[in-house]
């Protein structure tokens, strides 16, 4: 990008050398990207309220406190139609609706912000980056639903979310944005912070809840659901980071506003932490609709090395992975599931031509089963007979009953699990077998991975032709296994051979051939 | 600093503070870091330290402002310079030997350093 001001004129001022630099949204990465959300992140310091403040933070907090009754609060948001960001897209407004609704007191507001999929940081970047908006939409919530106290479940792993919460809590709190008759009015607000020990399954609403109240975190049957009883059996609202991030911008810029942005029956903003065999790692926020090639190429800038894009996983080990042939998808809540994958919280992972789907789907499903609570049989028993099935097919030794098992069990966890845990944990197996059977089929049938990672169905070998005996590889195999002398072609003994394939990456000479 | 008990006084205060950060734009010299997470794994607090070394060593009063993660997290360490009443011109990939020449060309001698710039970030951001 720079190249365009290769022409300039090394003398010109200042002023015209900065006009002649490109404008973040003129950058490939930005300029299809539309933040919300995001807005504050990377602009203002997160340590200081007064840099909120000065753009327009607290304002619609104070605007729906003195210009609104709860009931429109909640009318604003409905029509904005909101779905929440956590991954299952349910109506904002309907739920803080249902809350309201609830006669019991008191009433909690919770944030849910354990976010745990391998390879998401969304929320953690919102936390860290613009924590009072995400304090604002939850005191905008509790006003809506009638409820004076609220809790952020955050992971214990993301200390410094945690430690700008804590800053921002203490600074609202002294500007009376936080605490008793806010803003002069007879709301009272109090908001705490409940550190997770970091287990997957505290991201489900049931199981965050029961760890708040210092039990272990096991989901339990919904309903009741939250609305009617949650926390300490009482009322509760939990929403995800990203949803109230959003919250202030919907009441501030209106329902109609927001409702324009985006897909027809997924308004917004989708706002993803881009990863895996991509140029451009990061996060973005696009109004949804977005297609995937243009998230994947346009903004993320392709898979490097000259590589072929092969799949795209989005939510996270419960979602599921899609190929080249569906790079067309919008990006909403319905499309993604229409396709075979699902919205999640916004992970999206890339990977190329050197990624075995099977072993893929086996990465997830491993972190997915060893996150399993335990406490329903279809999750505990499923996942682990379906790890073990995967296992199988990866070391060569799938038998050809082995894909209808896989989906048998599948199709069981899905149906009788607990929680969306259990129910979604096949996601990423059904999803690569559905896009990528032939790839499973090698495995089992012609005991080959075409992608040559399985380290069960690969021998490395030295192609003699190149070979010029330099010793490089002998003297970097971890395990022996290669022989030779000084000048003379050099030998992989397989039974030794760990299949590392640093050997393929310290040869000079592209002498070493996997199959 | 006392709690604000109207709406009024939010409005007071918000106008307060949005004029104290215009002044400060126009008075001082900025230079704000990326220390998210993603900008710390990427050595922003090396960078950090550099730029506070560099600066005394040529007694530069500027004022050091850190911030969250605005995206390109690829583009980590990110340093933005702005120089009085100018833009919010953004370093990427900035590691500790490069604060130098920054701080000498840019800040010392009004010139960006051109090749590392990533952007300018729009006002209206």
């Amino acid at each position: 990008m720079n190249g365009e001001n290769s022409g300039m004129d090394n003398n010109t001022t200042m002023f015209l050398g900065a006009n002649a630099l490109p404008r973040y949204t003129d950058l490939p990465f930005y300029s299809k990207q539309y933040r919300i959300a995001l807005k504050n992140c990377g602009i203002i310091n997160p340590e200081r309220i007064e840099e909120y403040i000065a753009r327009d933070g607290y304002r619609a907090l104070a605007h729906a406190l003195t210009e609104m009754t709860p009931d429109e609060v909640i009318g604003v948001m409905k029509d904005s139609k909101l779905r929440g960001r956590g991954g299952a897209g349910f109506t904002t407004g309907i739920k803080w609706e249902f809350a309201r609704r609830s006669p019991q007191r008191p009433k909690y507001v919770i944030c849910n912000a354990d976010e745990g999929d391998p390879g998401a940081f969304m929320d953690r970047s919102i936390l860290e980056g613009d924590p009072h908006s995400v304090i604002e939409g939850m005191a905008i919530a509790a006003y809506a639903i009638g409820s004076e106290e609220g809790y952020i479940y955050c992971r214990a792993e993301y200390p410094l979310a945690i430690e700008h919460l804590k800053i921002a809590i203490q600074q609202a709190q002294e500007l009376g944005l936080l605490g008793e008759h806010i803003l002069g009015t007879d709301f009272n607000f109090r908001l705490f912070i409940k550190e997770g020990a970091g287990a997957f399954v505290c991201g489900e609403e049931t199981a965050l809840m029961a760890s708040i109240e210092g039990r272990r975190g096991e989901p339990r049957p919904r309903p009741p659901f939250p609305a009617v009883s949650g926390l300490w059996n009482k009322p509760s609202n939990v929403n995800n980071v990203k949803s109230y991030a959003m919250t202030p911008q919907i009441i501030l810029n209106g329902a109609e506003w927001f409702a324009s942005i985006g897909a027809e029956r997924s308004p917004g903003t989708a706002i993803f932490a881009l990863t895996g065999r991509i140029n451009n790692t990061g996060l973005i926020e696009i109004p949804m609709g977005t297609t995937l090639r243009e998230i994947i190429f346009d903004i993320g800038g392709g898979v490097p090395g000259g590589k072929q894009f092969k799949a795209v996983q989005t939510g996270g080990p419960l979602g599921g992975c899609l190929p080249a042939e569906a790079l067309d998808t919008p990006v909403d809540f319905d499309s993604l599931v229409k396709a075979g994958a699902t919205m999640g919280s916004g992970g999206m992972i890339v990977v190329d031509e050197d990624t075995c789907m099977v072993e893929f789907a086996k990465y997830f499903l491993t972190f997915a089963s060893a996150e399993s609570c335990g406490k329903c049989v279809p999750c505990r028993i499923g996942g682990r007979r379906l790890l073990e099935i995967l296992t199988r097919i990866s070391n060569g030794e799938g038998k050809p009953e082995d894909l209808d098992e896989i989906e048998y069990i599948s199709r069981n966890m899905k149906e009788a699990s607990l929680c969306a845990l259990g129910q979604l944990t096949p996601g990423p197996v059904m999803a690569s077998l559905r896009f990528f059977r032939a790839e499973y089929e090698a495995h089992i049938y012609d005991k080959k991975c075409p992608a040559k990672v399985c380290k069960g169905l690969i021998t490395y070998s030295i192609i003699p032709e190149k070979c010029t005996g330099c010793m490089v590889c002998a003297r970097n195999c971890p395990s022996g296994a290669i022989t030779g002398e000084k000048g003379k072609v050099h030998v992989i003994d397989p039974e030794i051979c760990e299949r590392c394939g640093i050997c393929v990456e310290v040869c000079k000479f592209d002498a070493i051939m996997v199959e | 600093m006392g709690k604000l008990n109207s709406v009024a006084e939010l409005v007071d205060f918000q106008q307060r503070v949005k004029r104290e950060l215009q002044e400060v734009k126009q008075k001082r010299i900025i230079i704000t870091v990326g220390t998210g997470t993603c900008g710390l794994a990427a050595g922003a607090g090396e960078t950090l330290e550099q730029i506070r070394i560099e600066l005394e060593k040529r007694n530069i009063d500027a004022m050091i402002n850190r911030v969250g993660c605005i995206g390109i997290c690829v583009r980590e360490p990110l340093v933005d310079v702005q120089l009085p009443g100018q833009p919010r011109i953004t370093y990427a990939n900035v590691k500790p030997p490069m604060v130098a020449r920054i701080i000498d060309e840019h800040i010392l001698a009004g010139q960006p350093v051109q090749e590392w710039v990533l952007g300018v970030v729009p006002e209206e951001w």
